[in-house]
């Protein structure tokens, strides 16, 4: 008989898992309504990523494989400790590889490769309400998303064209779900906007601090907000990633010296590795045999 | 003939046993400016608050006649259709500028959010219409993208007149729309005012404590004492002729200069 005290199974109690499982199913009943759930307190504080590691705690279970990601990449503290986290709590396999993973948390990015049927992309959400920033009263938003008042939306982008010339907001970019709620994607970068709609894959999102889990069920309507005469742009590149040669892909800059030197990264590491082990090359890269 | 815009019956309103205002009765007719004057605690802004459907009153009606021309009393509209028509058929200009702008925003986009609330998503239409309105409350069109919070109390007050008006209300709700400015800038934002209500002919109710606004705006007027209309008729006939002591009073004691 084994004594030693194990933690439950993903580290929730039963009762909370269910609590959070309900939530989520009603969000994923009302795309993009921000469901209340009861947040529990996470040994991490908040910021980061309670919301999404007890979303993933609820859905998880002992045949998944999970991927964890922090600002695109799986080597970074958020991604490391979360998935050693699950290891440790429900000893599941973990992945770095976007294909192989059957859930996928992320902290600020969507993975450059396109997400299939069966898959789970869990976000974690820092602020969930969009309308925050312009209307600081919770009970003035709800009632606003209740009447579906989101001329206030607007107003935020039409400050970014008049001080900007064109719409300045960068990442958090509102979009409008299956044409009724106007959401945050959290702090995801709007290269990444498009990819959320009719995507494939279930996205759920979980705000633990702010105590709200919101979904995009598969195959949902998700439109970025704009104007007629400014339409939504997603950010471009002028060079490729210095590695891989990748385009079309988002980057990261990464400072190589004090006298101004500088280089693009792929901000996705799996994307990046992949690319590099099939032989691409970018301009500062080295081939994959000479490395070796 | 046409037919009144709003009528108000027996309106009442208790806070727990206190009275706020009792029994008050009249019709709005479209294109006429109502003052309401009285002292401080007689009951104007309670009655001003109801008849806008901030507060709900204790009893009574407020019925408004629609865009469709129907007759709906504005308690039992649903809260959806009540902030609909708040914000596009109706105006409120608060005493205090800061109420009823959003001070981090520009001057442009309180003035376009009105028309992006409902459903404009063209931004060089918002901003011609918002440089539009921002000259006809003579503010200079260089302050389009300046926040409010660098505007003057004047130019706060006229660019809250510009917000409430770019949708074309018919009734525009001011409580005090001059208490805090100085003399001169008063002055000139009745100017603008009273032109811009005989242009837009727009059905306006006045509140104010002032009666030389209400001389200068208002072709009817309501004096109330205790929560309660005590005197009711043209301005002119009420300030030149006014029957009730209180209201002799009143007219006795504005300040000469």
């Amino acid at each position: 008989m084994n004594a030693v005290a194990q933690y439950n199974f993903a580290y929730l109690d039963e009762q909370t898992k269910r609590m959070i499982r309900r939530a989520i199913l009603k969000a994923i009943a009302i795309p993009g309504y921000q469901v209340p759930f009861s947040s529990r307190e996470m040994p991490m504080p908040y910021g980061w990523g309670t919301g999404g590691v007890q979303v993933t705690a609820s859905i998880i279970g002992p045949q998944d494989v999970l991927k964890v990601i922090d600002q695109g990449a799986d080597d970074t503290t958020n991604a490391v400790s979360i998935r050693a986290f699950f290891a440790k709590v429900a000893q599941v396999e973990t992945t770095t590889h976007t294909a192989d993973a059957t859930i996928i948390q992320t902290r600020h990015r969507i993975p450059e490769k396109p997400l299939g049927r069966g898959q789970i992309l869990v976000y974690q959400v820092p602020i969930p309400e969009p309308l925050r920033f312009l209307e600081p009263r919770e009970t003035e938003t709800r009632k606003m998303h209740a009447l579906e008042e989101y001329g206030l939306m607007h107003v935020k982008l039409y400050e970014d064209i008049a001080r900007h010339g064109r719409i300045a907001t960068t990442y958090a970019y509102p979009v409008k779900v299956e044409g009724r709620y106007v959401m945050d994607p959290s702090p995801t970068p709007k290269f990444d906007n498009p990819k959320m709609h009719m995507s494939e894959a279930l996205q759920l999102f979980g705000a633990g601090r702010e105590h709200r889990i919101y979904a995009v069920p598969p195959h949902t309507e998700v439109v970025s907000l704009d104007f007629e005469d400014h339409p939504f742009e997603i950010q471009h590149f002028e060079e490729p990633c210095a590695l891989c040669g990748a385009e079309q892909v988002y980057l990261d800059e990464v400072i190589l010296d004090d006298r101004g030197g500088h280089m693009y990264v792929c901000s996705d590491t799996d994307n990046c590795e992949e690319r590099r082990e099939a032989g691409h090359v970018g301009v500062l890269g080295t081939p994959q045999e000479a490395a070796e | 003939m046409t037919e009144p815009l709003l009528r108000v019956e027996n309106l009442t309103k208790y806070y727990g046993s206190r009275l706020g205002c009792a029994d008050v009765n009249f019709e709005l007719w479209p294109g006429e400016v109502l003052a309401i004057v009285g002292e401080s605690g007689s009951g104007k802004t309670t009655l001003l608050n109801s008849l806008s459907a901030t507060l709900e009153p204790s009893s009574g009606r407020t019925l408004y006649r629609m865009r469709d021309e129907q007759w709906r009393n504005i308690y039992e509209l649903s809260e959806a259709e009540r902030r609909f028509l708040v914000r596009t058929d109706w105006g409120f200009v608060h005493q205090n500028p800061a109420d009823g702008l959003r001070m981090t925003v520009s001057a442009g986009a309180n003035v376009g959010e009105r028309l992006m609330a409902v459903g404009d998503r063209n931004y060089g239409h918002i901003r011609e219409t918002a440089l539009d309105w921002l000259g006809r409350v003579e503010i200079a069109a260089d302050r389009v993208d300046d926040q409010p919070r660098s505007f003057s109390g004047g130019m706060r007050q006229r660019l809250q007149i510009a917000r409430n008006l770019v949708t074309g209300p018919r009734l525009v709700f001011m409580d005090e729309p001059t208490g805090g400015l100085d003399v001169s800038v008063q002055a000139r934002l009745l100017d603008l005012l009273r032109g811009l209500v005989g242009e837009l002919g727009l059905a306006a109710i006045v509140v104010t404590h002032d009666l030389a606004v209400a001389r200068l705006l208002s072709h009817r007027m309501m004096v109330m004492k205790d929560g309660r209309v005590i005197e009711a008729g043209l301005t002119d006939r009420v300030l030149d002729d006014p029957r009730e002591p209180y209201t002799q009073l009143l007219v006795s004691s504005i300040l000469q200069v």
